[in-house]
């Protein structure tokens, strides 16, 4: 299908199904039951979870072929927020253009950002891009601020040029439309119990999201994507073979630049406002954790990773005390209190100590991420087979 | 002139700190060849030694003053540190305004026990790997650590002030011949650069003077063939880890007074730090001491006031903006050595 071989045509359907199907597969719980807070099928969330999907798909085309760690991926997002909130400030308040302009100016950053890094390999290039994504953030936020605005950020403002949209009626806010099929709008499908809300945004970005999950399998394939598999397994030998490592390097880096543009330029597209944190240097540490967190290298992972990090942000950050004290309410009082005081730091605000525990107890015993989790389970049922090659489903851990 | 040496003098102590977190840095990346992410926690737990020492100190009880009366008559409650039973009131205050200072007593070993838990149960496992899994482990140990220490002393940062002997500031240029009150200088920043000097003193001569320094550096230029000489190198860098952990919680220790502790210090000064190691040249000791004072002198002087007409904003971005340039310049950094990670 499309130039893909069998696996990988399953693999891009599997991921077109979970996208389509999201809103059903968030929903699990029934409206009005004790388990409906949990629910993650709202659309905020929804369009979170592909658009930081796409966000970790173009890193790992740089870090899971090409080995060279950013950090700094997060400047790249912004620069393409920016951009495109610019777009929709002047020229109209229409999603398309403002993309586009967002995937190129995260492209020519990253062009000029990547001639620069790329000098350098290993923990170099790493800390370079470190700089320039703390450049931006700290110039985002004090000498640009009549371009970003500052500390307040930029929204579309009812006075705003607008050539293309003509003046808005009395009394109407401007709202990012896709050819005036507003972001906002929802379909609300109730089964029953059930609510399961479609919404125009989130279908947007899926959209772009199979889209782009589509070119990393093309890239992934490509004889250029395994030219940069070689910078990562020895750089020294592409160079003694005389091949020029930095063409490559350098169009890995843009390609996933522009990636974190899209990502941008769609955050902008689904929630209009814009602001310098988005770039700080915790926000590329996050992408990190998710392509690691799948697996990077592999295909699917950096999906994978995206939607957990996120989806678990938003559970596990919602958990409270009462909560818990229901959930272990059929305990002794003592071994209860015992529990709830133990478990009660991970959850709520202390979301982010199990994400960092998560994260070393992936990097230590799982380098592959969730993808190398699920292929050893895989494997152990399948032990049973002695003909069954085992390499055959075995990845390269990151590096 | 009395404008330059006052940002000279400005620029110390933030150099101090680079230089000291920095040091540690080095140290273990000469030593142990790991990239250690969650150096910047290590200052920040630290600081918050500083802050759990002198909560300790002022734990108290409460008695009934039969001396003192409330408006009704009625005996005062009023809460008496534990500390005034043992010393009695006069060197129990003392001893709680110099909490600070006694800190550094308290964290030593604290800092020590933390570095040799670290190094013995995750760093030791990570020698042979990636420097991007090292880099990428350690950073989620520092967020973690971070996180831990958010939960016991939540997010607010928490005065922790100095010795009423060091309050206030005194007049610099007045000691060189200048006007009166042109280089006015908080006392506490100058005992923190000379704390810093101090501490950096004593690390290089431990290395240079003590046998056990001379096996370190030996180690650190050729590990297998000190290895084969029969000498147990790895638990040599185990100590040599713990020192580091120490002299970045020392740099945190006295930091405190100057900027209130609060969990993210780490963080904000450890992706500084990681420019000055780069800069100073990965693996060399003398190199990421110079680079950290002079990227803290070369920050204070960005932000004088002509300068920043001139250049607007270029105080956010000059360390990064120099970094840049040297690493593509000299591309070892300004004392690195030949063949120290060159990919």
């Amino acid at each position: 299908m499309f130039g893909l071989t069998k696996r990988d045509s399953t693999l891009l359907i599997i991921v077109i199904l979970l996208t389509v199907l999201a809103p059903f597969i968030l929903n699990p719980f029934p409206e009005g039951s004790a388990m409906a807070q949990f629910n993650a099928g709202y659309p905020d969330l929804m369009q979170r979870l592909v658009i930081f999907g796409i966000f970790a798909i173009g890193f790992n085309i740089l870090f899971g072929l090409t080995g060279y760690l950013s950090f700094g991926h997060a400047a790249f997002l912004g620069v393409g927020s920016y951009a495109a909130i610019w777009m929709m400030k002047l020229l109209t308040m229409n999603v398309v253009p403002a993309i586009i302009i967002s995937v190129v100016v995260a492209g020519l950053f990253s062009l000029l950002v990547g001639w620069i890094s790329l000098r350098r390999s290993g923990i170099y290039f790493s800390i370079l891009t470190l700089a320039f994504a703390q450049m931006s953030y700290s110039l985002a936020y004090s000498v640009l601020t009549p371009i970003t605005g500052g500390e307040t950020g930029l929204q579309p403002k009812v006075d705003d040029p607008r050539i293309l949209d003509g003046a808005l009626a009395a009394g109407q806010t401007p709202r990012a439309n896709f050819f005036g099929l507003e972001m906002g709008t929802s379909y609300e499908l109730e089964l029953g119990n059930w609510i399961f809300t479609f919404n125009a945004g989130y279908y947007i970005a899926a959209i772009v999201m199979i889209l782009a999950f589509y070119l990393s399998i093309r890239i992934f394939r490509s004889p250029f994507g395994m030219m940069l598999r070689a910078v990562k397994s020895n750089q020294q030998r592409v160079n003694y073979t005389g091949l020029n490592a930095k063409p490559y390097t350098l169009a890995a880096f843009v390609i996933s630049g522009m990636y974190a543009g899209l990502a941008g330029g769609l955050l902008v597209a689904m929630d209009t406002q814009v602001g310098a944190e988005r770039m700080f240097w915790t926000a590329s540490g996050e992408v990190v954790l998710m392509t690691i967190l799948g697996g990077a290298g592999t295909l699917i992972g950096p999906v994978l990773g995206a939607g957990f990090i996120k989806y678990m942000e938003n559970i596990v950050s919602k958990i409270n005390k009462s909560v818990l004290e229901q959930w272990f309410a059929f305990m002794p009082d003592g071994i209860e209190d015992f529990l709830i005081a133990i478990v009660y730091p991970f959850i709520g605000k202390g979301w982010h100590l199990t994400l960092g525990i998560l994260f070393m107890l992936v990097v230590i015993f799982l380098p592959g991420g969730l993808v190398e989790g699920g292929q050893r389970i895989g494997r152990l049922f399948k032990r049973k087979k002695p003909s069954d090659d085992a390499a055959d489903g075995k990845t390269t851990p990151a590096e | 002139m009395d404008a330059i040496i006052l940002q000279i003098l400005n620029g110390l102590d933030k150099g101090s700190a680079y230089a000291l977190i920095a040091l540690g840095l080095t140290l273990i990346f000469g030593t142990l060849g790991v990239v250690n992410f969650a150096h910047g926690a290590l200052f920040m737990i630290g600081a918050f030694c500083a802050v759990t020492l002198s909560r300790i100190l002022t734990l108290s009880h409460t008695i009934i003053d039969e001396t003192q009366k409330d408006f009704l008559g009625n005996p005062l409650k009023v809460d008496v540190p534990y500390i005034y039973d043992i010393f009695g009131q006069q060197t129990g205050d003392a001893i709680i305004d110099w909490a600070v200072p006694l800190s550094i007593l308290f964290a030593i070993p604290v800092m020590i026990g933390i570095g040799f838990i670290m190094e013995r149960g995750l760093i030791k496992h990570f020698y042979k790997r990636p420097h991007a899994d090292q880099i990428l482990v350690t950073f989620g140990l520092a967020i973690v650590l971070q996180e831990i220490i958010k939960y016991f002393y939540g997010a607010n940062p928490i005065p922790t002030p100095a010795p009423d002997a060091f309050r206030g500031s005194f007049d610099f240029g007045a000691m060189l011949g200048f006007d009166p009150n042109t280089i006015i200088y908080p006392y506490w920043r100058l005992v923190y650069f000379a704390f810093a000097a101090v501490i950096i003193g004593a690390v290089f001569a431990f290395l240079q003077f003590t046998t056990f320094g001379m096996v370190v550096r030996a180690g650190m230029a050729d590990r297998e063939t000190v290895g084969l000489l029969g000498i147990n190198i790895d638990k040599r860098f185990t100590i040599m880890f713990g020192i580091a952990a120490a002299v970045a919680g020392l740099a945190g220790v006295m930091y405190t007074p100057i900027n209130s502790p609060n969990y993210h210090m780490g963080m904000d000064f450890l992706v500084l730090s990681f420019v000055v190691v780069v800069v100073g040249g990965m693996g060399s000791l003398p190199g990421a001491v110079l680079a950290g004072f002079l990227l803290g002198i070369l920050e204070s002087f960005a932000s004088m006031a002509v300068v920043l007409e001139i250049l607007p904003g270029i105080n956010q971005i000059i360390i990064y903006l120099v970094a840049i340039i040297i690493l593509l310049t000299r591309p070892r950094g300004l004392m690195g050595r030949r063949g120290v990670m060159e990919e």
